[in-house]
This record gives structure tokens, sequence and C-alpha cells, in this order.
């Protein structure tokens, strides 16, 4: 699985918890999932989880910590799926 | 004297009837929202009829984002586009979710009788007891707390005054009405939408079967099994929805030129004390009768000013001590009672609901000069039989209701009684 495919399916599992939809229109690696998308922050667990699901694979909470951007996301599921 | 309340909003989402149109055309035909329900079948219930609001996830998905449904149990979504339509129904636009303005003057008193269950068997007991709590996610919390659901709506209409949920089992809604009536009357909001709410799950209704409180007479004629008052009455049918005043100070809906659909005339609350008779389970009559004679003398309404009465009558035993109880608080002889009314005839019973959806069904007879049926009583209970001319079996026009009383009785001895009077310009 490519940086693209990765991104691309993050993209869709943040959607639908995605407050500011007009943002997802640039979304980018950049974009930030707070600040620029408007997730609130209490939904970011229930996010972890269907990144878990989408790519088989176990987040531990330090590293949910670290992630503030979509790129954030993808580095760390790529990471994961090695 | 103390401030007066007016009726100023309504949403309704009912078994027989969505929105106030289709709601009291359906009162108005005696039209039954009871329905074979399959989840009871196949969990082994005694009792295999229910009401079930329709479409709701449907009607859920039009009126909130997807962020929002996330988190949104059956009860929620009930409590929730009934509240949006009562606030919009009197006159206010729904706030962008970006506008930080917050209605310090509004508020919500939304009840619920029993709560998240669908969350906490669906989603809570399977997760812990199989050591993975953290599949729950953010979402358990706030649909299984008490008040998430007037907590929903206050994120949704960006309510700033007292915002909470009441509980008192079956007379929930009503209570709710009466504590947002105190509030507006002492002048600590202009503002507040009140009821009740009961989502659709049937881990709700299965201690009720097991108490062999649920009807189960009639699972081949599900439109005939909630039968109050009737000589074959044979338990409560259980359902859901919510129900949705907008309650508001008669100075501010006159400022504001809002369109008036009855006032909230009087009110009380109390409870029986599990004496006389009464226990965890059945009301001590006194207790009843004395709730309905100070919800009059607050609304200063002599017995005989009382044009109909929506009782709580839910088709169980205690149908006949209920009208001798009215009989009694209005001091009147069988012959000489008002029309006396059953909504749950038509939707059954919507628990912690049954209060709001009812009282709805109070405004919308005062405002349309109209007194719904009782269905299903053809054969009147016995005990009932010296009071069964008071009984209609097809609506009543009577563009003359002035008056219309509504009580809610539930276990735990507990009762609650509002007073609703016609406006009149």
């Amino acid at each position: 699985m490519d940086q693209t495919e990765i991104f691309e399916k993050v993209v869709k599992i943040l959607t639908p918890y995605v407050k500011n939809q007009q943002a997802l229109e640039g979304v980018s690696l950049a974009t930030h999932i707070l600040d620029d998308l408007k997730v609130n922050s209490a939904r970011l667990v229930d996010v972890v989880l269907e990144f878990e699901d989408a790519f088989d694979i176990e987040i531990d909470d330090d590293d949910v910590d670290k992630v503030e951007t979509v790129g954030n996301a993808v580095e760390l599921i790529e990471a994961k799926i090695g | 004297m103390s401030r007066r309340v007016v009726v100023t909003g309504i949403g309704v989402l009912a078994p027989n009837g969505n929105g106030v149109r289709d709601f009291e055309l359906a009162l108005r035909k005696g039209l039954s929202g009871i329905r074979l329900n399959e989840k009871m079948i196949e969990c082994g219930f005694g009792s295999h009829v229910a009401g079930v609001p329709q479409g709701i996830d449907e009607l859920a998905e039009s009126y909130f984002s997807d962020d929002l449904l996330l988190a949104m149990n059956s009860g929620h979504r009930c409590g929730a586009i009934a509240g949006v339509d009562a606030w919009t129904d009197a006159g206010f636009e729904r706030p962008d979710p970006d506008d930080d303005r917050v209605d310090w003057d509004a508020g919500a008193v939304l009840g619920t009788g029993i709560g998240g269950m669908d969350t906490i068997a669906n989603a809570v007991v399977p997760m812990t007891n199989a050591n993975k709590v953290r599949r729950l996610g953010s979402v358990a919390v706030e649909q299984v707390m008490s008040s998430g659901v007037s907590a929903r709506l206050s994120g949704i209409l960006a309510l700033g005054n007292q915002v909470t949920t009441n509980s008192s089992a079956c007379s929930t809604g009503s209570e709710a009405i009466s504590m947002g009536v105190e509030r507006i009357r002492r002048g600590l909001a202009e503002r507040m939408l009140c009821g009740g709410v009961e989502g659709a799950s049937h881990y709700i209704w299965a201690g009720f079967d097991a108490m062999r409180v649920l009807c189960r007479r009639f699972n081949d004629a599900p439109e005939s099994a909630s039968r109050p008052m009737s000589a074959t009455a044979a338990g409560f049918v259980p359902s859901a929805g919510a129900g949705v005043l907008m309650l508001e100070s008669l100075e501010s809906a006159q400022e504001r030129g809002a369109r008036i659909h009855a006032e909230v005339a009087g009110s009380a609350i109390n409870c029986g004390g599990h004496r006389g008779g009464g226990s965890m389970t059945a009301p001590n009559p006194e207790g009843v009768s004395r709730c309905i004679q100070a919800a009059l003398a607050d609304a200063q309404i002599a017995p005989e000013e009382v044009g109909a009465i929506n009782g709580h009558l839910t088709a169980t035993g205690a149908d006949p001590k209920e009208v001798r109880s009215w009989a009694r608080a209005l001091g009147c002889s069988p012959s000489d009672l008002p029309p006396i009314t059953s909504t749950k005839s038509m939707i059954g019973h919507a628990l912690g609901a049954a209060g709001g959806i009812e009282s709805v069904a109070c405004v919308l007879m005062l405002k349309g000069g109209f007194v719904h049926p009782s269905i299903n009583c053809e054969d009147v209970h016995p005990e009932i039989e010296p009071y069964a001319a008071s009984i209609p079996h097809t609506a009543l026009e009577t563009p003359d209701l002035q008056v219309v009383v509504k009580a809610g009785f539930g276990f735990g001895d507990v009762n609650a009684c509002l007073v609703f009077r016609k406006w009149n310009e």
C-alpha cells in the first residue's frame, strides 16, 4: 500500500468526524486534524480504532499523542504496516 | 401573581405519527401505532407487540451531521428531533454550529425513564465482558449518562439556561413540563424545552415482560392490544418516542409576537409514599387525588371547569382505581365525569416519553377543539361501567373545550399533573 492509498483511506475515515467540511476540499498531509478539520478531540479515540481496523494494526496510546496532522497519521500507519 | 407560562412550540414523534400534523390526524382518527415487534418474538418475550415511531433513523440523518449521529442512540435521536421541531415551531432558527452565541434565557428539562439501555446492551456490556473496553471509544459515556438526551439538545440549539434530565418513571415527561413551568414562573428562564424521551429497545422492555405487566393476549392483533379501561385489558404495550413543548413566559411570547398554542395554567408533583395501597409499582390513591387537586388549585381552576381528562390509563388493573381517583379528585358523581381518554390506547405506553407525547395531545385537543377517542374499550371494564358515558370511542368535536387536565403516574408511587388551558387572544 503506497502513501497515496493510505492518505486517501485516512481521509475517508476522518470524513464523518470532520465539522469543517470545507477544509476537507483542500486536505493535504499538512492539514491539522483538530485545528483545521475541527474534529472533536474526544473523537480521536474513535478515529484511531477505525485506523486499527482498516489497516489491521495496533496503535498504542503514546503513538496517538503524536498524531496532530493528517501526515502524522499517514506516517504512523505506514511505519506500522512496514 | 406569578408569571404566566404558555406553549409556543410543539415537537412530537409517536408510534402513530411523526410531527404535529400526522400525529393530530392519527389522534382524530383513532389510529393505532402498535405493531408486531420482531426482536421481542426472537428473544422469547411473552408479549410480541410494541409501538415504535417509524423512520426515525432516516429522519435523524436528514436533521443531524454524521459527527453528531455517531453518538446518538435511539433515545437521543427521538429527543433531539422533537426538541428541534419544538424550537423551530416556536419561530426560532436552528443556530449554526460555528456561531458562538448562546441563548442564556432558554433551557431544557428533557426526561427519560430508562435512558440509554440500548447502548449499554449493545456496546458497554458485551465489550467490557470481552476485555475490549478500549473498543467502546468516546461515544459510550454521552449515550449512557442520564442527562445525555438534554445535553445533546443543548449542543444543537446553544441553550444556555438550566439543561437537565429528570427521571421519575412513567410520570417523567409530565414532571419535566411542571419543572419547566416553575422555572419560568420564578423568572429564572424565559423559554424551556420540556418533555419526555424514550428510545425503542427490547432491552428496555424485557424487565417489564418478566414482571408480566405487558399485554400478551393480543399478539395476533397488535392494533387491538393496547386496551385501557377495557374489560379485556391485559397489560400495557411498551412504546417509544418523544414529546417536547416549548414553554415560554407570556411576556417573552408576546414581546416577540409568537404564536401561542395553549397555556399551562398549573401543575403539581407528589408521591404517595408507598402507603395506603401505594408501593413501588402501585399508586396510593390518596396521592393521586391530592396531586390532581393541587394542580387545579395551582391553576386556580374549579373542578367543574375541567373539559376533558387525558389520563395515565395504561391498560393494567390500575385503570379502574385511576378513574375513581379522578372522580374523587374532581368531587363529581360518575355521570358528571368529564370526557376521559387515553392516548396510550393508540400509541402504547412510551414510559418516560408518555407525559411529553400525551401533553402534546392535550395541547392539540385544546387548539383543535376535539377530544381524541380512547380506542379498544368498547367492552368497558365492569368497574368503570358507571363512567362509561364519559369515554369517547370516536373523536368528540368540542369547539368550546377550555381546560384539559393531564396526569402521569409512575413506578415509585410518583405522580405529576398538568392543567392546560385554551389560549384565547
